[in-house]
């Protein structure tokens, strides 16, 4: 089933008001908007800029973790680690690629996160001190990120969709493996359990913020919703995300930081202390510990390599392919 | 995706803990291989040459992930990565192998009991007791160096694993026969980019040349056999470096040209300093990097 594919339509003509009237059908009855069909600008405005902070977590991502890649400690940590930044930089690809199905551009997009006017994941502003780090990465701020993601499974946009499907199933191993190498170091020395138990402890109210500000705090929550963009608010998602977490915890043998954490019976619920909104605001606004060394990497892989995809440029021009 | 399944997934995630992924469940790369010496073949030897290819792939991997995060395209991020990962799978296979030969030495007095022999070898010897080449330890300048070397360092490797597949030692054998695959690839992916930049731009070009002319140097002792090289080439088990010579300074001449970059003189043969231990001061600090965290923990379990 496919919407119309007509030109854009002048604002208010009676053509438009049919194919919003077409779109709204698709996304009231649960199909999929694909690139071709019509859309409103607000719903390709919001996907771009949900699919590009998206793709820029992931390639942002990549740095905390890749931190550890030349002492992760044996060789077959090295080898997880290594297969697992490398996944990141896959899932920053598909979903660029998803972006561009909207129009925007790859380069387009990187320059906008470096000059800071595009946002990623404020997880990835915060340092990675042990190799501990590592392993609750993977269970907790991966673990978040499923939590966000499974529901972009059923996103109304078929290619974020589709990428968010194949994102999530590998999402899911790193988690495991993230929650493996945490075991395995809890049964290991005094030093290796502090270690986690240090991790946790920096780790786990940052991870509960990338859920997004509260409910009534969020502005684009309703219309993402509306438009099948979002499909659960923030809180209940980050409810999800603890409910899930808290019985990984005891199974691990360490202690969440918060003395507010109780089981609400009758909810059914783990019930958490307040987070600290005034530091998720520092750190999005630019002020976290890392966020200036994350940019300034990402802007010298940019910058050093420029020659070299001006030389793969000049090269395919000169190399092309002459129609006979 | 039925979104349940996918949380319930994740709930009960510490269920089968050690058997989500693949290169985690099990801690010796060479389980249930056979791994007897050849007749006539003394392990010191078997095991001190799986010591050199191993080194070379650990010690070249290791320079290709310092790109990570650091490449020109997102796409080369992902190319570099199955590089660097095909090598310390092979890293990890020969030295293992280097293991169950017998070739442990200081390291495994170093190394908790808990640490598996690859990591014993790979953390807990020092520079000196390393036998890779200089070509893997040079630090790379820009990116034309990282490519030109990794041509030059695969083109080698790959014209002695094909050789290497006929080992009288059936380990090698095999990990040769899977490593061929994987060399292949590496030499085209690194030819196709020094093709790129020599007839890119006059930038790349003047950096592609630059490039090979710091690379060049570190051939010069690639070829020269040592005494364990000798013998075990005599028995059938190992490979003469002195015979895969002239086919990659065909292999490598051929893509110069192509890349239309002069083909610097040969170098004049020197002795093989890295495979005897000797190594320049770039190999301790890569080292340093790579070992540090796990020799503060000996008695740690990973």
């Amino acid at each position: 089933m496919s919407a119309p594919t007509l030109d854009r339509q002048p604002a208010g003509s009676p053509g438009e008001a049919a194919l919003q009237e077409h779109f709204d059908a698709t996304i009231a009855a649960d199909r999929r908007i694909e690139p071709r069909d019509w859309m409103p600008e607000g719903y390709r405005k919001t996907l771009v800029r949900q699919v590009a902070q998206h793709a820029h977590s992931e390639i942002i991502g990549m740095q905390p973790e890749g931190d550890w890649l030349l002492a992760a400690p044996s060789l077959r940590r090295k080898a997880v680690l290594l297969a697992k930044v490398q996944d990141e930089a896959g899932h920053g690809l598909y979903l660029y690629s998803a972006a561009e199905t909207l129009g925007a551009d790859r380069a387009d997009l990187t320059d906008k996160l470096i000059e800071g006017r595009q946002k990623y994941s404020s997880i990835f502003n915060y340092p990675t001190l042990s190799y501990a780090d590592v392993g609750v990465i993977g269970w907790l701020v991966d673990g978040a990120a499923i939590c966000n993601q499974v529901p972009l499974c059923r996103s109304s946009y078929g290619p974020y969709a589709r990428a968010m499907i194949r994102v999530c199933k590998e999402e899911s191993f790193h988690q495991r493996q993230g929650y493996e190498l945490l075991m395995t170091m809890m049964g290991g020395t005094d030093e290796q359990r502090a270690m986690v138990q240090d991790a946790v402890d920096r780790w786990w109210w940052p991870s509960l913020m990338m859920f997004g500000p509260p409910d009534d705090e969020s502005p684009n929550t309703a219309q993402s919703m509306a438009w099948g963009i979002k499909r659960h608010t923030n809180d209940e998602l980050r409810q999800r995300f603890v409910d899930m977490t808290v019985p990984q915890a005891r199974h691990l043998g360490v202690t969440l930081p918060d003395p507010d954490l109780a089981w609400d019976e009758a909810a059914g619920h783990w019930r958490f202390g307040a987070i600290d909104w005034d530091e998720f605001k520092r750190v999005i606004g630019g002020q976290g510990p890392m966020n200036a060394v994350r940019i300034a990497r990402r802007r010298a892989a940019r910058d050093d390599n420029a020659w070299v995809v001006e030389a793969a440029s000049a090269y395919a021009r000169k190399h092309e392919e002459v129609p006979a | 995706m039925h979104e349940e399944t996918v949380y319930e997934a994740l709930v009960n995630a510490d269920g089968e803990a050690g058997h989500w992924a693949f290169g985690t469940g099990f801690d010796d790369p060479l389980a249930g291989v056979d791994t007897t010496v050849p007749d006539g073949v003394d392990p010191a030897d078997l095991g001190t040459y799986c010591l050199m290819l191993g080194d070379d792939a650990l010690v070249l991997a290791q320079r290709l992930t310092q790109w990570i995060t650091r490449a020109p395209e997102l796409e080369e991020e992902v190319a570099i990565g199955n590089i660097a990962l095909d090598l310390l799978g092979q890293a990890r296979l020969l030295l293992a192998r280097a293991g169950s030969a017998g070739v442990l030495g200081r390291s495994r007095e170093r190394a908790g009991a808990t640490i598996p022999d690859e990591d014993a070898l790979a953390y807990f010897r020092d520079a000196d007791e390393f036998r890779s080449t200089a070509l893997v330890a040079a630090p790379d300048a820009d990116f034309a160096r990282a490519v030109v070397r990794l041509l030059a360092a695969s083109a080698v490797r790959l014209a002695v694993f094909t050789r290497l597949r006929s080992s009288r030692d059936p380990v090698l054998a095999a990990i040769a026969a899977k490593g061929v695959h994987e060399l292949a690839y590496h030499r085209d992916h690194a030819a196709r980019w020094v093709l790129r930049l020599g007839d890119g731009t006059e930038e790349s070009h003047r950096r592609a040349r630059s490039a090979v002319d710091a690379v060049w140097p570190l051939l010069a002792d690639l070829f020269t056999p040592t005494d364990v090289e000798t013998r075990l080439a005599a028995a059938g088990v190992g490979v003469d470096p002195a015979g895969v010579r002239d086919e990659v300074r065909d292999v490598l001449g051929q893509v110069l040209g192509r890349a239309t970059l002069p083909v610097p003189a040969w170098p004049a043969a020197a002795p093989p300093r890295g495979r005897l231990g000797q190594h320049g001061p770039e190999l301790a600090e890569l080292l340093g990097t790579l070992q540090g965290l796990a020799r503060q923990h000996p008695a740690a379990t990973w």
